[in-house]
């Protein structure tokens, strides 16, 4: 399976009652590569992101991650999918009970079984990769701005060393100059990690950033992908509406009268 | 029709309801008896059920003992049985009011708390966010609590028969005047094994059920505050009832003829 895609998805369909949310989603992602998906609120960016992750069951499709189909995947080999995983949440979710330190090293304790001691260890250095000083190690997730949970999200993302890392809305809530800062770190740990990237994003210039390939979703499908550099000539009007913001266009906004 | 109607959507709410409690219970306690055990989090999960609620539950069981005590005594008085009143609050703190107020204030103080603890985490992503770190979340959020309740409500049920107990001999003494040696002596010469013992196995279902209506709504919780809000009170009302219901159907069990 070495010359498979990563991440493999296939005609995916997912329906919430009679609203049909995803309508066919496919797309490839290689190895080494990152893949952003932009598309605005509501158009199927975040259940996408959900069903490759395992957290939603799509109704009809195949979700395939190094050629492994995981759509109907039993508990244990599920668990061992999501080794190969991190994520970024766009919220971060770190888990308010515990420690910075803990949070980081969640996975490691948890999930593989280390020591405590050796976990903190690794946790502070990951910390240091993501520009956080150890006296952070010991303070609690609410004691932390947005920013600085951010990075502690992305260290605890990064600390198992995964080989795919998901990226949920990273710059959402974050100041301009914070969220580049962000988008460096992203950057900077994937390439170092050599990692898979998928991200999710409405931010054109944390796309712009991160991405080396970018796809659009609208109305629950693909309707363009391509390389980065070719976004500002995709010859696509809902693209061009998209990233440079416009309120006119084929994109409609869905506004209810009151 | 239209009455027909929605009683049969009822119905079929709490029939779907119910389906839902008993396949997230068949889950949570498997998880319960298989490895990994999460040993620090089920002793920090004993010591918030346990420990924290030994206050509010001892003083729940001191005054329905006294009061009791005191109810007993000016019924009794009227036809000349006060002697029995050492007997009533034994038998009634240990069989029915020690178990059930206990598992009530519990599920006040604990299962609220599970719902509200758990349903911001749904609601927070932190839920995903466990399950993307390769760890189960009934494994590591619902098991724990599981646990620490069905053993811990029989611990702090002990606790309030004995304060309960003492409440009663407390103002038996004090305000109406028994013989201190004498009320003792009648506290225990009509008591039996089982009187405590089903009073053990009552809270420990008890227990078992708060933890699971508050770890199953906050699981289950949706939409942010509101839906948190919602869980919680959905979470208490429901294990309040349960408890409730579960004590008729348990006493029938050990005491009907």
């Amino acid at each position: 399976m070495a010359d498979a895609p990563k991440i493999a998805l296939d005609d995916v369909h997912k329906r919430f009652g009679e609203k049909r949310v995803l309508n066919g989603v496919s797309f490839e992602v290689t190895r080494g590569e990152s893949l952003v998906i932009i598309g605005g609120s509501g158009t199927g960016k975040s259940v996408t992101l959900k069903c490759v992750l395992g957290l939603m069951n799509p109704e009809a499709g195949s979700i395939r991650i190094d050629g492994e189909e995981t759509v109907g995947l039993g508990t244990r080999d599920r668990a061992r999918v999501m080794t190969k995983f991190g994520m970024l949440f766009q919220g971060s979710a770190l888990f308010d009970s515990l420690p910075v330190w803990e949070n980081v090293a969640f996975g490691l304790i948890q999930g593989q079984g280390m020591a405590r001691k050796a976990a903190k260890d690794l946790a502070v250095a990951k910390l240091a990769n993501v520009g956080l000083g150890a006296d952070v190690a010991e303070l609690f997730p609410a004691e932390l701005s947005g920013g600085m949970q951010k990075r502690v999200s992305l260290a605890r993302a990064i600390a198992t060393e995964p080989e795919i890392i998901f990226f949920d809305e990273p710059t959402t809530g974050l100041d301009p100059i914070m969220a580049d800062v962000i988008n460096d770190l992203i950057v900077k740990c994937v390439k170092d990690l050599g990692a898979t990237a998928l991200s999710i994003t409405h931010d054109m210039a944390s796309a712009r950033k991160i991405a080396d390939r970018v796809a659009m979703i609208y109305d629950g499908r693909i309707i363009w992908h391509g390389p980065v550099a070719e976004i500002d000539r995709s010859g696509n009007p809902y693209v061009d509406q998209f990233i440079h913001g416009r309120a006119e266009g084929p994109i409609r906004m869905q506004v209810k009268r009151l | 029709m239209g009455f027909v109607r929605s009683v049969g959507g009822a119905a079929l709410v709490f029939l779907a309801a119910t389906g839902r409690i008993a396949l997230f219970a068949a889950v949570a306690v498997s998880h319960c008896v298989r490895p990994p055990i999460y040993g620090r989090l089920i002793l920090r999960q004993m010591i918030s059920i346990g420990y924290y609620s030994l206050p509010v539950v001892g003083l729940t069981a001191l005054f329905t003992g006294m009061v009791l005590a005191l109810q007993s005594y000016t019924g009794f008085a009227r036809f000349q049985a006060e002697g029995a009143v050492a007997t009533v609050v034994v038998i009634s703190i240990t069989r029915e009011l020690g178990p059930v107020l206990a598992a009530l204030m519990v599920a006040g103080r604990v299962g609220a708390a599970m719902a509200a603890e758990i349903g911001t985490m749904r609601v927070t992503e932190q839920i995903d966010a466990l399950s993307t770190l390769s760890t189960n979340p009934y494994k590591y959020l619902v098991a724990p609590r599981l646990i620490a309740g069905f053993t811990m409500l029989p611990c702090l049920v002990l606790v309030a028969d004995i304060i309960g107990v003492f409440g009663g001999f407390l103002v038996g003494v004090t305000v109406l005047d028994f013989n201190p040696g004498a009320y003792i002596q009648r506290t225990w010469q009509y008591l039996e094994a089982v009187d405590v013992i089903s009073g053990l196995v009552k809270a420990a279902v008890f227990g078992f059920v708060i933890a699971l209506m508050g770890c199953y709504h906050g699981y289950a919780s949706k939409g942010g505050a509101q839906g948190v809000g919602a869980a919680t009170t959905n979470a208490v009302v429901s294990s309040s009832i349960m408890i409730l219901v579960f004590n008729y159907f348990l006493t029938g069990l050990f005491f009907s003829r």
